[in-house]
């Protein structure tokens, strides 16, 4: 195929974008047309499998997408074939299925047109069915997780493994399982519509600030696997933001996640400390990322149809606005926490909120609104109380409440940040850190 | 189409009183009607208390005979229904209108073939 296309020679970056981009959507309209998840990732990590053998002479095709579907459905059917004929029940089942959704084994010249040409909007609906059915509440929280990232983001069991800090056999399972699970209760590949739209799409929105809350909580002393999770998240959102444009939690999700990872360099000190949002150097917010989130933000409000995503993604865009910590619009902000309560009451929002209070009207106000909030098991409860405590020069039961956090805290950064705290001179520390 | 099991769990214990298992009922006679009239209904059946279950069990060559239930707990399968369904998600629409009328937690499995 060395002289059909005029591109230049691949390198294996290009690929790697190819994948990137491409291996979620190649295994949806594969899953449609073998009605079966296996089928449809073997067949697509063949396709890719192929084209590092052929683009780096060949170039990369002028539809790289048309390319890895014709290829992996051509591998698909060859595979099938051989395993009908040993008469599998599931390949068989699976042939018929291409065969009805008109996809069948054809010249290879005219389905590579076909693929080209014509399947290319069919790509995005099956696309949107792929995530909904990775998101299915009949399925495990962690396996949604799981699923979402093997199939729309084309990890590896091991990469995903790292990212959830456990060992890869339980991450494999997991995922057999979930795959098992669509295949035997037939989970239905479609997106839902009406009134069971804005149920299913929650778990959805969910599942991707999921994953970004598990890079999000992760510092440079996490390992690489943990913040790429929130570029991954951020890639899942900008898909679902643009797949439903009449959906405003779609945009406010992508809106927030973009705010909160416009922060990400100067949330942390060189050797991987945490720093605080007061005390951030705002010259190392990424100018590119926050813009972009606060017009997100922008188009959201003129739709006026709040969310909690929107309402959240609009406070870090209070934030966003302000040159420095001082010139934040506290009462703006919380007059937003208030909505986002009467949206999504929960002890989390309130504790957050507690904190915009402390802002305003001092540390002792703050500090009645958090007591009784429950959520003892919550690291961030007891370091926010401490702060508090700490403010009111109530040192003893502050060394008490950051010392309750740290025994809780999840990640390094944070654990290193409240040992910070603990070294203060205020409590007989040494300063140091 | 595939068919499902919507398992039905009920608290051991007397029967609730009357007043409050008649409306009960009739819901659910209505919601069988239901099922018979989309064509999803195969099979529907309440049981009588855990305590009077007998299990049997394979043991070295012989088969013992004990008095069941055979889960220990405070719930046990109370009545089931069988349906026939497109897929999970039209299941799942008949298991909540069977919880919503039963007042009480359903499980749905699929059968095999």
């Amino acid at each position: 195929m060395g002289d059909r296309y005029a591109n230049e020679a691949a390198t294996e970056a290009d690929i790697a974008r190819v994948f990137r981009r491409e291996y979620g959507r190649a295994v949806a309209v594969l899953t449609r047309t073998f009605g079966n998840i296996d089928i449809a990732e073997d067949a697509v990590q063949d396709a890719f499998a192929a084209a590092v053998q052929h683009w780096p002479s060949a170039g990369i095709p002028p539809s790289p997408a048309g390319w890895i579907i014709t290829t992996a459905r051509h591998r698909a059917i060859d595979r099938l074939r051989r395993e009908a004929s040993r008469e599998d029940k599931h390949a068989q089942a699976a042939l018929l299925a291409a065969a009805r959704s008109g996809t069948g084994p054809a010249p290879a010249a005219e389905e590579q047109f076909l693929a080209e040409q014509s399947g290319v909007e069919d790509v995005d609906d099956d696309t949107l069915r792929l995530i909904f059915t990775c998101c299915h509440p009949a399925l495990a929280g962690s396996a949604r997780v799981a699923l979402t990232l093997r199939l729309l983001g084309g990890l590896t069991t091991a990469e995903i493994a790292r990212a959830f800090l456990v060992p890869e056999v339980t991450m494999a399972q997991r995922l057999v399982r979930a795959k098992a699970k669509i295949r035997d209760a037939k989970v239905p590949y479609r997106v839902p519509h009406g009134a069971e739209l804005p149920e299913r799409l929650q778990s959805v929105l969910a599942v991707v600030y999921l994953i970004f809350n598990e890079g999000y909580t992760a510092g440079p002393a996490d390992g690489p696997e943990r913040t790429e999770l929130c570029t991954e998240a951020i890639r899942l959102g900008r898909l679902l933001a643009s797949l439903m444009p009449d959906e405003p939690e779609a945009a406010g999700l992508l809106a927030l996640m973009l705010l909160i990872e416009s922060r990400r360099a100067a949330r942390f000190t060189p050797d991987g400390g945490l720093v605080l949002l007061a005390a951030q150097d705002r010259g190392r917010w990424d100018g590119d990322l926050a813009a972009e989130g606060r017009e997100l933000v922008r188009r959201c409000l003129r739709r006026n149809r709040p969310g909690p995503y929107q309402l959240q993604a609009a406070i870090n865009a209070v934030h966003s606005d302000a040159a420095t910590a001082g010139d934040t619009d506290w009462a703006q902000i919380l007059q937003l926490y208030d909505q986002l309560l009467a949206v999504a009451p929960g002890p989390v929002v309130a504790l957050n909120r507690a904190v915009v209070l402390a802002e305003l009207h001092g540390p002792a106000a703050a500090l009645a609104a958090v007591e009784g909030l429950g959520l003892d098991n919550y690291y961030l409860v007891h370091a926010v109380r401490a702060d508090f405590l700490e403010r009111l020069r109530r040192y003893p039961e502050a060394v008490e409440g950051y010392r309750r956090a740290l025994a809780l805290a999840g990640s390094a950064a944070e654990r290193r940040f409240l040992e910070g705290k603990l070294r203060s001179p205020a409590f007989g520390g040494d300063g140091d850190g | 189409m595939t068919q499902y099991l919507l398992s039905i769990y009920q608290p051991d214990g007397p029967a609730p009183d009357p007043e409050f298992l008649e409306p009960i009922m009739r819901d659910l006679a209505a919601l069988n009607h239901e099922m018979q009239a989309a064509g999803a209904w195969v099979f529907a059946a309440g049981l009588h208390p855990a305590e009077s279950a007998t299990v049997l069990r394979p043991d070295g060559g012989e088969i013992l005979v004990t008095d069941g239930p055979f889960t220990e707990g405070k719930e046990h399968l109370g009545g089931f229904t069988v349906i026939e369904a497109e897929d999970l998600d039209a299941a799942l629409g008949w298991a909540r209108k069977l919880a919503g009328a039963t007042t009480l937690p359903v499980e749905v499995r699929p059968f095999q073939h």
